[in-house]
């Protein structure tokens, strides 16, 4: 502002009565402007503090009320993953569609992935309530920009693996979407509860293809273990880092999105698990596992974050599968796109005609 | 309704549980044309025998109220207590009201 000043004091050197005239108006612009930005200042605290005790008094918030710019980013950039980690998660699974041991494995399997689909378009929904571009928060997922659930990084090696994504994968989900339910925001607490009741059935399938392989031949059993210990450590991964290297939970909680730290729904799920394992036959795959029998709990023993951070930061063994295929499915997939809106031109045509 | 853009437009989906009861929003999707999105609903809210009868509506085609103005819009409702039958004292003895 000085430096404009200045300028003008040196420019219009010769006229001097103009000065004095500029001068009071640069004054009067800038007193005005500072004036509005205290103004715009107080009245988003005052939003603010209000949007905060709608959130303490477990109100919910529907798309069209005031919400913090970062409550909202912080939702879009939650649920567009979430949404993007239905959708890649259906290509682990897909994989073993053709090649079901039976044709009841393979209606339930079909079901199942298509209910990952629906899951992915409820979740796309609720970020478009937020204002997103659902084409946009997809094309993110294509370029890198978005991530997604770690664990459809790994690939499916063989049957049992859809047993322990079942069970361990869909567990953990179930066990990080419940408190979901209750989150701060309408539409996607909404989106959860159909999600959570669908995910029920996706666990029970996965926990009975392992009770089945666990109890059957030498090779059958031996493909159950062998798939949890592929499955166990990348399962205790999704629940993300450890609550001292989580950067977005403080916020997260305050704001109610988040209702539990990523290490408690960790702890929950070993709790709930290990019995699980111990009931079909099969040995969890960590030696350091134990009863703590004063927290009534397991210890379990220490996770390797670095593969996990190298898994999140695109190093997987299935990154470049994955979001190629999804590359893939949109290009492949833009004239069927092309088509319907023509189709539907053509349709409304005929009927104004 | 000629749509110039290239993304399929937004419907809301609202969906009647069974006879007898309203149909209610689930949720939204996107879809070329009402018929689509009618063929789209089916497959994405009720997968599960959730509905018997759907309904979709252009999402913008819908009029809000505005939920800043939801003191001077409601409010005048909440002064009115007389508008409910608690209101009103019946002596001992009334049935049947």
């Amino acid at each position: 502002m000085l430096k404009l000043i200045n300028l003008i004091l040196i420019t219009s050197d010769r006229k001097h009565c103009s000065i004095s005239f500029v001068l009071v108006g640069v004054v009067y612009t800038y007193i005005c402007l500072v004036n509005a930005l205290f103004m715009k200042n107080i009245d988003i605290k005052s939003l603010e503090e209000k949007f905060q005790k709608k959130i303490d008094a477990d109100i919910k918030i529907e798309p069209n009320d005031w919400m913090p710019d970062n409550y909202r980013a912080t939702l879009i950039r939650q649920i567009s993953q979430h949404a993007h980690s239905e959708i890649v998660g259906m290509l682990p699974e897909g994989n073993w569609i053709t090649r079901a041991p039976n044709l009841r494995r393979k209606a339930v399997l079909l079901a199942k992935v298509q209910d990952e689909a629906g899951h992915g378009l409820y979740l796309y929904c609720a970020t478009e309530t937020l204002g997103a571009d659902r084409e946009e928060t997809i094309d993110d997922l294509h370029s890198g920009k978005a991530k997604y659930s770690s664990i459809f990084n790994y690939p499916t090696l063989s049957w049992a693996d859809m047993g322990a994504i079942g069970w361990l994968v869909d567990g953990a989900a179930i066990m990080n979407q419940v408190p979901l339910c209750r989150c701060s925001y309408g539409p996607y607490a909404r989106a959860m509860v159909r999600v959570c009741k669908e995910e029920s059935f996706h666990q029970r399938q996965g926990f009975e293809i392992m009770t089945k392989l666990a109890s059957g031949t030498k090779e059958q059993k031996e493909m159950a273990q062998d798939a949890l210990n592929r499955f166990w450590w990348p399962s205790l991964m999704m629940f993300g880092p450890s609550d001292a290297d989580s950067k977005h939970t403080d916020q997260s909680m305050k704001w109610k999105i988040k209702r539990h730290t990523n290490d408690e729904l960790r702890q929950q799920f070993v709790d709930i698990t290990v019995p699980q394992a111990e009931m079909i036959g099969l040995t969890i795959p960590d030696n350091d596992l134990k009863w703590n029998e004063s927290t009534k709990s397991y210890t379990y023993g220490a996770i390797n974050w670095d593969e996990f951070w190298q898994v999140v930061g695109g190093n997987g063994p299935c990154n470049k599968e994955r979001v190629d295929a999804r590359r893939k499915a949109k290009e492949d997939g833009k004239w069927v796109v092309e088509a319907a809106m023509a189709f539907a031109n053509k349709r409304s045509a005929k009927k104004s005609a | 309704m000629t749509q110039d853009k290239k993304d399929w437009p937004l419907w809301e989906v609202f969906i009647r549980s069974k006879q007898g009861l309203n149909h209610k929003h689930v949720g939204s999707l996107r879809a070329a044309d009402s018929t689509m999105a009618v063929e789209n609903a089916r497959d994405v809210y009720t997968r599960r025998q959730e509905g018997i009868s759907i309904w979709v509506v252009p999402s913008n085609l819908i009029t809000a109220s505005d939920p800043s103005d939801e003191e001077s819009l409601f409010e005048p409702s909440a002064s009115k207590v007389y508008r409910h039958p608690t209101f009103y004292d019946v002596p001992d003895g009334i049935s049947h009201m």
